[in-house]
């Protein structure tokens, strides 16, 4: 075995290398599904926004494929769907324009996985987002999480005239902390 | 591994830690919880998949790729190495992203308030994708040490930021990249936030007189093992 190499900080100058214009566009006219924005804000121990913080995301599509060859279905996959999107934080937050994934089984209720990086956080956090419309005690993995922490992971669902918004905030530290995952 | 018998991908005796108070950013922003066990589904094993076409020509050259009338000014290096996994296999496709301050320790960046000058040719960032054997390149100019808010006469050692995309969503890592014999790091709580000593200094790249090509750059090697979990998993036989 070789040791795996440890992580330092992104550092708060990543912008212009790892920001890039549309990166937080997951769609284009043609992807199939519900067209979704995620959006929220990263929090830190004081509830102050975090203003430099990088947001990653990875989804499957509306039939809750994988564009990857470890997914048996990958040749069906959607090819006008990205999966993965990345939006730096700015006061207001990160903000994805996507679509709903389909679940994916065994869960039958949709998630995404999110992965945070920052200036003073030496590696990056994992984390998961559920939808506030589904019953997400059906998902393997939510289930077995304590029942009051898990209310971290669900983006509350606003119908607006512009479209449908999904709002969840990610808590670093201190009440509400969100949950994180050791992947 | 967790009390549940959980192994996750990261080796927490290697990893730093999200507290670390010398690094005062960490102070308010570490999480409190421990972390909690996951038992990756189909989406951690899997993730976006990068090609040639994701890649311009120019893209791992730093030199060129925002010249604008001449060359950027600097020491001019060659950094390359090799991308591992932990079984020490050569990881092909990842993609790599780099960014870095330039020649006098100035980052474009609209928070960066160093006074030292901006090079009009040199911009400091870069990709590109390892090749079926887990090799990359770059080419750069050495970046220039640089001063911080964290502490009286704080000073960042000279270093590139590296940002791994393997093949899956597992296989993950941001890093920095060091040069040999800096007096810097001996004062530098990002690079001492790692505990393990023989850990950190892995971050150090190697001058490689091989890698160095006469009269014209200095040559730097950084292999960089990335754990994740293992591509064969979920194909016919690979259990
Ligand atoms: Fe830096």
């Amino acid at each position: 075995m070789r040791a795996q190499y440890p992580s330092q900080t992104v550092g708060p100058f990543f912008a212009f290398a790892l920001v890039r214009e549309g990166g937080n566009m997951l769609v284009n006219e043609q992807t199939l599904g519900e067209r979704i924005t995620l959006k929220g804000r990263v929090l830190d121990g004081d509830n102050e926004p975090v203003d430099d913080a990088l947001v990653e995301i990875w989804q499957a599509d509306a039939q809750g494929r994988f564009r990857h060859p470890a997914d048996p279905q990958h040749a069906q996959a959607d090819p006008h769907f990205k999966g993965f999107g990345r939006s730096g934080t700015t006061g207001e937050g990160f903000c994805f324009q996507t679509i709903k994934p389909g679940p994916v089984p065994p869960s039958p209720v949709p998630c995404i996985a999110v992965r945070v990086f920052a200036r003073g956080m030496l590696i990056h956090a994992v984390t998961r987002v559920y939808f506030s419309d589904h019953d997400n005690t059906q998902d393997p993995v939510f289930a077995g999480l304590d029942p009051v922490r898990r209310q971290t992971l669900v983006a509350q669902r606003c119908e607006l005239p512009s479209g449908v918004v999904y709002r969840w905030d990610i808590r670093l530290q201190g009440e509400g902390e969100t949950i994180f995952f050791d992947l | 591994m967790s009390e549940s018998g959980h192994k996750g991908v990261l080796d927490w005796s290697i990893q730093p830690p999200y507290l670390h108070a010398p690094y005062v950013a960490t102070v308010r922003r570490a999480p409190h919880h421990p972390l909690v066990p996951l038992a990756a589904s189909l989406m951690e094993r899997t993730g976006p998949v990068y090609g040639e076409g994701d890649i311009g020509p120019l893209d791992h050259d730093l030199t060129k790729n925002a010249a604008k009338n001449g060359e950027p000014l600097g020491e001019r290096i060659i950094v390359t190495g090799r991308v591992l996994d932990e079984n020490g296999r050569g990881v092909p496709g990842v993609l790599i992203e780099i960014w870095q301050a330039n020649a006098a320790g100035r980052y474009i960046h609209k928070n960066d308030q160093h006074d030292a000058p901006l090079d009009p040719n040199f911009v400091g960032a870069g990709r590109t994708l390892t090749d079926e054997k887990g090799f990359y390149r770059f080419i750069s100019i050495k970046p220039g040490a640089y001063p911080w808010k964290n502490h009286f006469n704080a000073w960042r050692p000279a270093h590139i930021h590296f940002s791994l995309i393997g093949r899956n969503f597992s296989e993950r890592l941001v890093t920095q990249m060091y040069f040999p014999g800096d007096p810097l790091l001996e004062y530098d709580p990002i690079y001492q936030g790692i505990p393990n000593i023989k850990a950190r200094s892995r971050l150090i790249s190697r001058f490689d007189l091989e890698t160095t090509q006469p009269e014209w750059a200095l040559g730097y090697r950084f292999d960089i093992v990335l754990a994740g979990y293992d591509q064969t998993y979920f194909e016919p036989g690979g259990h």
